[in-house]
């Protein structure tokens, strides 16, 4: 992780699969590749993602029952990778977070619904945290860590059937890569060069326990040697890498050439979830995050559109403010919005 | 007198025809083009290897990537090649497929995946992994539908209406009946699941069973027609759903239950059936009902063994006596 700089003139992409060839590309010129409008978009949508979360903190703190997997610090690689899809390309999206689902274009109210099992919700109350969306092409998320990863590989298998150039992006986080379904699922993607994507958010623990203590490789990314695609790893707190390394799996996906592992390397500031009483301090110590907290992904993303030009001082307050009166607003929606009737929740067990 | 083909080539028609009929229908398994049990030889040549994959030994991994593939679009139909192998993809088949719609509100998420579970129960002596009859575990979930057929002509016309429903359906193959032979129409036709079959007319006592035990449950009915029994013997077809309205019938006839299976009698079938016609049919019963099935112990490895774990036909015929 230490070979990947943070936030500098260029960006680094380290190519595991051939002895770890390291691309360093000009960041400006990547940039310059990125219309301003998806710029932009990446830079609210991170703000966005981070005030929504404080906003679930805040409805956590008010007694509200929500399954919460914080966000904070890992706004950037679903926000940078979904930023790199068509609107009619596939997210299977991971417990960790909401970036991916303002990044693929969730509605928070109705986001905000769902996780307080409320009938007006993406999944009429009965997924909860584990909801899909199946015509933002959010094809859903199981509560059991990394069962995703080989249905990513269906999705695709059927993508190439059809005929379709659809891609499907599997995002997941460095605990999951030791589960069988990791294994087994990129197996059965590279046989089939299935065009899917396989995304890692590296945070460097599995809730508490440590890399060293249940990992037997360093990065994620060298796993895909086995598997018949290639392994890349960037910085996760960089939105523009992300994007850019995303940007070049889907082009290989779409042209037919198979699916691709990105290891993005990152950091949760906060716990894994609100009852994990032992991530400041405990497991991790302040000195870690606090060096982590340095690398904000929003703010490197402030700085880098400031500089680009495609940013003014004096929009980020009034966009932080927006993000603030919209979260409000959604919290409002899924507080006063009702829970099914009973018969509601016995109904969609079986399709017609 | 129509055709007479075997279980096997029922099974290989059903998916053949329904391959031609939809394109979207494929197949995915372990040496399907080599087949062990003759169903799925030759689909490869007619229809292309396109759409029948070799699978890697990867169960939760194959039956998962068939999950996916039928949310955005596909049909698949999975052949696990034993069906305790089920137990291998049990996150896939209960928690995943099962649930996905469920989970994720209904509306254009479907789970359209048939599971053929093969080569399951007792008969060629292989022993505590690959003979198991897991339909008890898999009644449990909600959102599956269980197919058992026990005839060639319910082989066929079972499996083309699990190809065609929109759910994951487990469909669970009998590895003694593949070579058992019956009559099948070469015309169009398919079975409607939920309903079962009356196999023999009785007014003393209903026999319920499925899949191969029903062959023993017939000629336990015939040893004790020479007694003066009458047995009527019920093949539900499906499990999930249930033809309760049968079971009913049957029972406000004969008013005595016994329910034969090869599966392990705790936590079995049986007791499912005999908890609804408890609960539901007391009024038709005349006397306790009776469960039969394996006992609480592993499956031992070869033929002699086997036969010492599941129902004979004695105990049966035994079984029916004792309430008869």
């Amino acid at each position: 992780m230490s070979n990947v700089c943070h936030g500098g003139r260029t960006i680094e992409m380290i190519e595991t699969a051939a002895s770890h060839t390291r691309t360093e590309r000009d960041r400006r010129e990547i940039m310059q590749g990125i219309s301003k409008e998806t710029l932009r978009r990446m830079y609210v949508d991170m703000v966005r993602t981070r005030t929504l979360d404080e906003k679930i903190k805040e409805m956590l703190n008010r007694g509200f029952s929500i399954s919460e997997h914080s966000t904070l610090g890992q706004e950037a690689g679903p926000i940078g990778a979904c930023a790199a899809l068509a609107e009619s390309d596939y997210i299977m999206p991971y417990h960790r977070g909401w970036a991916w689902a303002i990044g693929k274009g969730m509605k928070p109210h109705i986001l905000l619904a769902e996780l307080l099992g409320k009938k007006t919700g993406y999944n009429r109350g009965k997924g909860g945290p584990h909801l899909g969306c199946y015509e933002l092409g959010i094809l859903g998320r199981p509560g059991v860590q990394a069962a995703h990863l080989p249905i990513a590989a269906g999705v695709g298998l059927s993508m190439r059937m059809q005929g379709l150039d659809r891609v499907c992006v599997a995002f997941f986080g460095n605990g999951a890569s030791n589960n069988a379904n990791f294994h087994e699922g990129l197996n059965l993607a590279g046989v089939w060069k299935a065009p899917v994507i396989y995304f890692c958010e590296n945070n460097l623990y599995q809730i508490t326990c440590t890399m060293e203590e249940t990992t037997a490789c360093e990065d994620i990314a060298d796993r895909a040697a086995g598997y018949g695609m290639p392994g890349y790893i960037v910085d996760g707190n960089d939105a523009i890498a992300v994007y850019d390394v995303t940007r070049q799996a889907v082009e290989r996906a779409r042209a037919g050439k198979g699916p691709t592992l990105i290891e993005t390397k990152t950091y949760r500031w906060e716990g894994h979830n609100p009852i994990d009483r032992n991530a400041m301090g405990g497991y991790r110590t302040l000195e870690e995050i606090e060096e982590w907290k340095q690398k904000c992904p929003i703010r490197l993303m402030e700085e880098s559109l400031l500089e680009f030009g495609c940013l003014k001082e004096a929009e980020i307050a009034v966009i932080k403010a927006d993000a603030v009166a919209e979260m409000e607003k959604a919290a409002q929606f899924a507080i006063e919005s009702p829970y099914p009737e009973r018969e509601e929740y016995y109904q969609d067990v079986y399709a017609d | 007198m129509g055709r007479i083909i075997t279980f096997s080539n029922a099974l290989k028609e059903a998916l053949s025809e329904e391959m031609a009929r939809d394109e979207r229908v494929y197949l995915i398994g372990q040496d399907l083009k080599y087949n062990v049990w003759g169903v799925t030889n030759g689909l490869n040549q007619k229809f292309g290897d396109g759409r029948v994959l070799h699978a890697p030994i990867s169960e939760n991994g194959f039956v998962s990537s068939a999950l996916g593939s039928a949310l955005v679009g596909s049909r698949p139909v999975v052949e696990l090649m034993y069906s305790d192998f089920l137990l291998l993809a049990a996150d896939a088949v209960a928690d995943e497929a099962a649930k996905y719609r469920y989970m994720n509100g209904g509306g254009a998420f479907r789970v359209p995946m048939t599971i053929r579970a093969a080569g399951c129960g007792v008969g060629s002596g292989s022993g505590a992994h690959h003979a198991q009859d897991l339909e008890a575990t898999f009644i449990h979930f909600p959102g599956l539908k269980i197919v058992i057929p026990s005839t060639p002509y319910d082989a066929k016309g079972l499996l083309k209406t699990a190809i065609r429903d929109n759910n994951p359906v487990i469909f669970f193959e009998h590895k003694l009946l593949y070579g058992t032979k019956g009559e099948v129409p070469e015309e169009e036709y398919t079975i409607p699941f939920g309903q079962a079959a009356v196999r023999r007319e009785g007014a003393d006592v209903t026999i319920v069973s499925w899949g191969y035990p029903l062959k023993k449950s017939l000629e336990a009915a015939e040893l004790l027609q020479k007694e003066g029994i009458e047995a009527e013997v019920l093949d539900p077809r499906t499990l999930v759903p249930f033809d309760k309205e049968a079971l009913r019938a049957s029972l406000s006839k004969t008013g005595r239950l016994v329910v034969v299976e090869d599966g392990v009698k705790r936590g079995g079938v049986g007791g499912e059936i005999a908890g609804i016609a408890a609960e539901e049919m007391l009024d038709c019963l005349d006397a306790p009902v009776r469960r039969l099935g394996a006992v609480d112990a592993p499956l031992p490895a070869g033929r002699y063994g086997e036969k010492m774990m599941v129902p004979s036909v004695e105990e049966i015929v035994g079984a029916v006596k004792e309430i008869v």
